[in-house]
């Protein structure tokens, strides 16, 4: 099976899922919710 | 020009331009110079980007990185360790931003650097060793623009109005 990080587009994707997963990890820290 | 001017001031100015520059170029080898190099290697035309442009632009990549880092922190200052230790929730954001730029700085220098300079003959390599160099550099070069999408976010997020809009 191909990497996933092989292809750029697929990498930004996954930033973007990683920046979602990271903003509510933050955002529960911050306020507790 | 009180100090707040050039921390603050001309620090995020330049914190940006560095950042520009050096998030500009890691999107450049992943989107333009890496897909060129594949295409240009099977009609035997690499050799020039190879030898003229990976370089320099390895050159600029490299030490934008360094730029930003530095001016980064600068503008933390007195709240660098506020940001890195996440020891108050207001800095939280920037904490994330700050942790994931630094993890990128580092793939650059101890990773995709020393593996750059096999592939492309400054340091002595067999075959074998740079075409692991070449497959591990392309990897960490795509961890690092996975990590710069949180990594701009947070950037974005945690200062002015944008923090107020995103963490209220």
């Amino acid at each position: 099976m191909k990497n996933p990080l092989e292809s750029a587009w697929l990498t930004v994707a996954l930033g973007v899922a990683l920046t979602a997963v990271l903003y509510y990890a933050v955002r529960i820290a911050m306020l507790g919710a | 020009m009180d100090f707040g001017f050039i921390q603050l001031g001309i620090g995020r100015w330049l914190h940006i331009a560095a950042g520009i520059f050096w998030v500009g170029l890691l999107l450049y080898f992943n989107f333009v110079q890496t897909p060129a190099l594949a295409a240009a290697g099977k009609d035997g035309t690499a050799a020039g980007i190879a030898r003229h442009v990976a370089p320099r632009a390895l050159f600029y990549f490299r030490w934008a990185a360094v730029v930003t880092w530095l001016a980064g922190a600068m503008i933390l200052g007195r709240h660098f360790t506020d940001a890195f230790l996440f020891m108050k929730p207001a800095y939280y954001a920037i904490g994330v931003g700050a942790w994931l730029g630094t993890i990128m700085l580092a793939n650059v220098w101890l990773v995709i650097w020393p593996c750059q300079k096999k592939v492309l003959g400054l340091v002595p390599a067999s075959d074998e060793e740079k075409a692991r160099a070449r497959r591990l550099a392309l990897i960490v070069s795509r961890v690092n623009m996975m990590l710069a999408v949180p990594m701009l976010f947070f950037m974005v997020a945690s200062g002015g109005i944008f923090r107020t809009q995103f963490f209220g």
